[in-house]
């Protein structure tokens, strides 16, 4: 009996350690190749530097980190205001039975493989942005409506449990104190789950940042500064899944590169939500 | 404050049966009787806080100075600023402590920072807390102790100018100085507010209180002068609990 306990905590304890060394494998291998190349070029020419040609050795990804950015801050502009909304509907004036089915719903958003949700931003938003705003369609704004409505259910559900979360008296306080519903949720209820929400936002964020197919779908990956919302734009993530198919010696290493960059980027906003999130339980 | 004819129902259970009482005004009105008696459930058709509970039905009549607060088309959010309610629980919101007892100014539509300040300033000293909390304003409330907590809560009600105070159990998670110090502070509020308190505590509502309601299963057995229902229970079940045979 004693040797089957000990053997069982053994084997669990090394499919535990396997699955973390998978992480430290993947971030071993990515910095090995990519760290020694930013020396090489040197950090401020590889992340300032605007202009990208493999063939010619020029390796700046300024163009892909703004692009990055515009895209995210785009999604998160359309994706805050929207899924906050939405969790505060469901939480505070969806009856149960209505909430039972839009629940499931919502979860669904997040269940569609990106590159449907590229396909379609293809067919129907691209056109419709070239017909009615100009330019070439393939473009930052049509890369943020989609990219907003995918981080939706991440934004959603996490604020919704935030919301839920708080405790009765709050929302019985507010009322009682003779303040409307919506006073109560937005000078209560809102402020009170709001380290939550932000956990929320952090999380939908580094999704939008790491988000890969859809953007290589209807960004048109143009590799210049973008000078408008219109205009088509590479993500660094873009950048990655678009040339390593053919990439080769130092152009290999610089998308390796451009991974660490990711890399540390969304270990930034991971943490920070970490921190967030558990600030909420004390 | 008066309701006549006051039935409750929780989905298919009565929690109230008849209920007629008169509050008067300022002056304080203790609730007793054993845990779920009604009595909570009777303080929270006074707000219409109920009115928060799914599958709840009122029948009968709830007058403030002669409005029928039941009445169609009845301004809830109104009458909740007139007739303020302290919890059982403290429960400041995570602000500051300047932040909670502006709230009902700010609420109500009050701009001005001056006018503000004074009525935080005003309120507080109001429920005897200002001493003990005027250098810690922007101090986050939850790290005051549950005591001075419950006189915040109550400061947040006052900075609303209500004309009555509900208060929902207000001692039972504070040890007996703290409770002490909101009794005083009660019979310094009636000199302006009218008081109606459940209590599970008969020394309390003894000592503190002017009128005296008695709930058993959903009916109010007894009211009257505190001192009588004391000394001279008209009720054998009102005494039989009075004396702590039951309940």
């Amino acid at each position: 009996m004693e040797i089957k306990e000990k053997l069982i905590e053994k084997i669990l304890l090394f499919i535990a350690l396997s699955s973390i060394s998978i992480l430290a494998l993947i971030a071993f291998f990515i910095f090995g190749e990519g760290l020694p190349f930013i020396w090489k070029i040197g950090p401020h020419a590889f992340l300032l530097g605007e202009r990208w040609v493999p063939s010619h050795g020029e390796f700046g990804i300024l163009p892909m980190i703004v692009g990055s950015f515009w895209v995210t801050l785009g999604a998160l502009l359309l994706g805050i205001p929207l899924g906050l909304a939405c969790a505060i509907f469901l939480c505070e004036w969806t009856p149960p039975l209505a909430a039972t089915f839009l629940r499931p719903a919502i979860q669904l958003l997040a269940a569609i493989p990106s590159v449907i949700y590229g396909f379609w931003g293809l067919v129907v938003l691209v056109p419709l942005v070239r017909t009615y705003l100009g330019g070439p369609g393939l473009s930052i704004l049509s890369g943020s409506v989609i990219l907003g409505f995918m981080i939706l259910p991440t934004i959603i559900s996490i604020s919704e449990d935030a919301l839920r979360a708080l405790p009765p008296y709050y929302k019985a306080g507010g009322l009682a104190l003779g303040a409307t519903h919506w006073q109560t949720i937005w000078r209560v209820l809102i402020p009170a789950a709001r380290s939550g929400i932000v956990a929320s936002i952090i999380l939908g964020m580094g999704r939008a940042i790491g988000e890969t197919m859809a953007m290589i779908m209807i960004l048109g990956n143009a590799v210049k500064m973008p000078s408008s919302f219109l205009d088509s734009a590479r993500t660094l993530t873009t950048n990655i899944g678009i040339e390593m198919g053919y990439a080769s010696g130092s152009h290999r290493q610089a998308l390796f590169a451009t991974g660490v960059i990711l890399f540390f980027i969304i270990m930034i906003l991971n943490s920070s939500a970490i921190v967030l999130s558990r600030r909420r339980v004390e | 404050m008066e309701s006549q004819g006051l039935h409750f129902y929780y989905g298919a259970f009565q929690a109230l049966k008849d209920i007629n009482l008169v509050i008067k005004a300022r002056q304080i009105t203790a609730l007793i009787g054993p845990s779920g008696c009604g009595k909570s459930t009777f303080l929270r058709t006074l707000n219409r806080l109920n009115d928060l509970i799914p599958h709840t039905r009122v029948q009968g009549t709830v007058r403030l100075e002669g409005e029928d607060i039941y009445q169609p088309g009845m301004d809830v959010v109104s009458l909740r600023q007139r007739v303020g309610m302290v919890f059982q629980r403290p429960n400041p919101f995570p602000k500051s402590i300047f932040e909670n007892v502006a709230f009902g100014p700010r609420v109500l539509g009050v701009h001005s920072k001056v006018e503000i300040e004074e009525k935080v300033e005003q309120s507080l000293k109001a429920a005897a807390l200002w001493p003990e909390v005027s250098d810690l304003l922007h101090k986050d409330a939850l790290g005051l102790a549950l005591g001075q907590q419950q006189r915040l809560c109550i400061a947040r009600v006052l900075a609303v100018e209500p004309e009555v105070i509900l208060m929902d159990e207000p001692c039972s998670a504070l040890d007996p100085l703290a409770t002490l110090k909101i009794e005083e502070l009660m019979q310094e509020l009636k000199k302006n507010y009218t008081i109606v308190i459940v209590t599970h505590n008969m020394q309390q509502a003894a000592r503190a209180s002017d009128w005296t309601g008695f709930f058993l299963l959903g009916e109010l057995l007894e009211y009257g002068v505190t001192g009588d229902i004391f000394t001279r229970p008209k009720d054998s079940r009102t005494e039989n609990y009075i004396t702590g045979r039951y309940g």
